[in-house]
């Protein structure tokens, strides 16, 4: 069994890689031919930065919109952030000094990550706009998390497992040497669906991701007058048919 | 189709978010393009026969070469921000007009034959076949969009619904199923010069006759010159603008201004139109083709700099496209940015103090700014992001006395498109035209109660002539609607003129 997981996991980390850096090569690859920031836009490098920095930490776009879902979504994105920095330590030893600081919070961060989520799903189901564009995997997203999210939060508050196994079994699994795992049912779970968003990750709705980062709506600079924009491909065009 | 068959909807203090009503709008198409206007334009002249192919491998080529049309279809998550922003889903319920459902049409073909997910668990993604259904799915609600951009501002990657209208137009044109009012107008106007197919002739004779209009209304002789070799300006303007009201009485105001400026300008018979229906249709060579007959006018005529009139679209295509599709400029004079807006131009005469304005001109009218969806969020006008909200403004409130904002949701980046915007400016159409405009009808209504307006100024040939089409429908009267240019003709005092002797010509020449 814990054969089973050390393979699962290293596959799922491939594939995680990979995939993703697939994806990436492949927005960094495909030009945008023409300037088309939602603007107002930045006049420069570092506004855009700036205007990138306001999405991703605080989801501006969603908070101009609905509130319910920037609060349901933030929470959730939050609290998921401490839980995954708060995580490190199972990959790490000593463990480093930040990591150490957040480990409080990182525990209650669970909770908010869970009722951000149901609240999430909640939307999902009860707003009819939202319900109408939802296919299975939509649900089926927000299903995975609250179980990874509440099989951790069992393990966290009520049958413990024994984290230093699990510990060992990552710390050596990064030197691909085979340990073993403790075979509770919470982390059996955990752990499965854990595997399961790594693999499908690079395939799915969570390339929004690296999506939010290659958006030409938003991280170009708005200046089309000031610097002609022309990309590879127009180039080509434009020499072949003067 | 040309009657009114349907329910224009009843204004209500604010703009209830619909209940979802599945297939109110699945009736509504567009007339199809004819075979010739299909094959000037470089497409095949009707449906082909292997349109399924041919359909997905253009898809593939678009998101090969538009890295926005890539993400876009990658990176929604269905969160739903965007749902309740279309004019078009408040005004008819329909979910496939909410944005994210308009996308879906496309992304769930994308999906289907290009993702892993879609090809082998199409039902649990909803990703679905492509049919001859489909098809015409995409032809119905891919008009049903005005490609303004107002769901772009809420999505939280930027998602651009305009980008995938465009993408899917593009692939309907690529398979022989184009739009017959796009298409004709830019095969019009490459025959021509201009959306309306008006010759050089029948506009030297327009401004001729405005020429004339001007003298006897001033008793200044106020020149709208054509064809002029060697002047400073190339002024590029919407065609409405040479007969329609009140698209006309803003080019009498561009005029005038130039005059009082003291710079020499021209229009140009060969590229009398600013519009370019190219971005419309999603087509980077259209709109290439179109784009580069300003630069051949400006080099034939010898100009030194470029300025657009009140145009929408055509500005976003003027101010964001212009110098990659038909650029470099460096032929022009580098102290301008090319090309300039009619606006900045006003604006900026108004502020070095060339300009004189009676401003009681205008007393008779309580006035509002429409933000034009393409100027508001495709562009900017000054140096400053936000100009585009600020120098119109700034313009209207140096001419009027009494100015007033609608309500700040329905204005700035969030403005709601009047309707017709993005090629949906046709009778064919006119269901969609009026339910679109329930928003700023209603953002219209509630500032004539509340704050006494009476007029609505607005920049864009496409809006006025929405407006002037629609209004009539809320009950409202068509000629509220004005130019801003209009505006400031009205108020503008002419050195020399008739009706106020103030004594001799001032020497500011501006820095032409
Ligand atoms: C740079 C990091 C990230 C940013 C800026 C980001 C941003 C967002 C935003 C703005 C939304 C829409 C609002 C909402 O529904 O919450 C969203 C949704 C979502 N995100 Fe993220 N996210 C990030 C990372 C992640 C990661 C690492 C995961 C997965 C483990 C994830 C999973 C999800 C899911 C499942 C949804 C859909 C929620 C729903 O169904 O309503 N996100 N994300
Ligand atoms: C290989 C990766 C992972 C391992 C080995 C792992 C293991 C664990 C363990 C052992 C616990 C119990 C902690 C304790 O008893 O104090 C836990 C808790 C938790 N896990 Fe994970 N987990 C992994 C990935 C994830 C991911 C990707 C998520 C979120 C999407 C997640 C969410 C949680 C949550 C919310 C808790 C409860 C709160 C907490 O203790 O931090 N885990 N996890
Ligand atoms: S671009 Fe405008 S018309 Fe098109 S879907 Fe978005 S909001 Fe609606
Ligand atoms: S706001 Fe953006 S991510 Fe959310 S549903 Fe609409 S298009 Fe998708």
């Amino acid at each position: 069994m814990s054969l089973f997981f050390s393979l699962l996991f290293i596959v799922a980390t491939l594939v995680l890689v990979i995939g993703l850096a697939r994806k990436i090569f492949q927005y960094a690859r495909t030009p945008a031919p023409l300037k088309i920031p939602t603007m107002p836009a930045p006049i420069n490098q570092a506004g855009v930065v700036m205007r990138l920095f306001r999405e991703v930490v605080f989801f501006e776009s969603l908070f101009k919109s609905t509130k319910w879902t920037w609060l349901f979504g933030w929470m959730f994105h939050l609290g998921l952030l401490l839980v995954l920095l708060r995580h490190l330590r199972y990959f790490m030893d000593p463990v480093w000094l930040p990591i150490q600081l957040i480990q409080p919070f990182g525990k209650y961060a669970g909770f908010a990550m869970v009722i951000g989520l149901a609240g999430l799903l909640v939307r999902r189901i009860f707003v009819d706009r939202v319900r109408y564009i939802s296919s299975p995997s939509d649900y089926l997203w927000l299903v995975i998390l609250i179980v990874i999210g509440f099989s951790g939060l069992m393990m966290s508050f009520v049958v413990h497992t024994d984290v230093v196994m699990v510990k060992s079994f990552f710390v050596g699994l990064l030197g691909f040497d085979f340990g073993t795992l403790p075979l509770d049912l919470p982390l059996m779970v955990h752990l499965l669906l854990v595997a399961l968003l790594m693999l499908l990750f690079p395939f799915s709705k969570l390339l929004h991701v690296p999506g939010l980062f290659f958006s030409p709506s938003r991280n170009q600079v708005d200046n089309p007058r000031e610097k002609r924009h022309i990309a590879p491909w127009a180039k080509a065009m434009e020499d072949q048919q003067s | 189709m040309a009657k009114a068959d349907f329910e224009t909807p009843e204004l209500h203090e604010y703009v209830d978010v619909p209940a979802v009503t599945e297939g109110t709008m699945a009736h509504l198409s567009p007339f199809v393009a004819k075979p010739d206007h299909n094959t000037d334009l470089n497409f095949p002249p009707q449906l082909v026969e292997d349109w399924h192919a041919r359909a997905l491998d253009k898809l593939d080529d678009l998101r090969s070469r538009y890295r926005g049309l890539q993400v876009y279809l990658d990176s929604c998550v269905k969160c739903g921000s965007c749902t309740d922003k279309c004019h078009y889903f408040l005004g008819t319920k329909d979910p496939k007009n909410m944005p994210v459902g308009r996308q879906d049409l496309l992304r769930k073909v994308y999906r289907r034959y290009f993702t892993f997910a879609g090809k082998y668990f199409p039902k649990l993604v909803g990703a679905e076949d492509l049919t001859r259904d489909t098809l015409d799915e995409w032809y119905s609600y891919y008009h049903q969009c005005s490609q303004c951009r107002r769901c772009s501002v809420f999505c939280p990657y930027g998602i651009d619904t305009a980008e995938i209208s465009m993408a899917a137009r593009e692939i309907l044109d690529s398979i022989g199923y184009g739009q017959k009012y796009c298409n004709e107008i830019i095969a019009k106007l490459n025959k021509i010069g201009n959306n309306l197919g008006l010759p050089g002739p029948a506009l030297q004779d327009t401004l001729e006759g405005l020429e004339e209009d001007v003298e006897d209304d001033t008793g200044v002789a106020v020149k709208y010159p054509l064809d002029q070799k060697g002047a400073d300006i190339l002024l590029v303007t919407p065609s409405a603008d040479f007969f329609a009201e009140p698209h006309v009485d803003g080019l009498i105001g561009y005029g005038k201004v130039f005059h009082e400026a003291g710079v020499s300008w021209t229009l140009s018979s060969y590229a009398s139109e600013a519009a370019n229906f190219g971005m419309f249709i999603g087509s980077y060579e259209n709109m290439r083709r179109v784009s580069l007959r300003i630069r051949k006018a400006a080099l034939d005529l010898g100009v030194k700099r470029i300025v657009f009139g009140e145009c929408g679209h055509a500005w976003r295509v003027a101010y964001s496209f212009l110098n990659t599709l038909a650029g470099p400029f460096d032929f022009l004079d580098p102290d301008y940015p090319v090309p300039q807006h009619i606006l900045e131009f006003t604006w900026d005469q108004i502020q070095k103090g060339n300009l004189k304005f009676d401003k009681s001109a205008n007393d008779d009218k309580v006035l509002t700014f429409h933000d034009s969806c393409n100027v508001a969020r495709a562009t900017r006008m000054g140096n400053k992001p936000g100009g585009q909200f600020e120098i119109p403004r700034n313009v209207i409130k140096a001419v009027c006395n009494n100015y007033v904002d609608m309500h700040h949701e329905t204005i700035g980046e969030r403005t709601f498109c009047c309707g017709g915007g993005g090629g949906l400016l046709t009778d064919d159409l006119m269901e969609i035209r009026v339910k679109g405009a329930l928003p700023r009808m209603t953002a219209l209504r509630n500032a004539m109660e509340e704050e006494g307006v009476t007029h609505m100024a607005a920049i864009c040939a496409i809006c006025k002539s929405q407006f002037t089409k629609v209004l009539p429908y809320y009950g409202m009267d068509m000629d509220q609607i004005v130019s801003v240019h209009q505006l400031v003709s009205d108020a503008i005092i002419l050195t020399g003129q008739d009706d106020d002797e103030d004594g001799e010509e001032s020497e500011n020449e501006g820095e032409a």
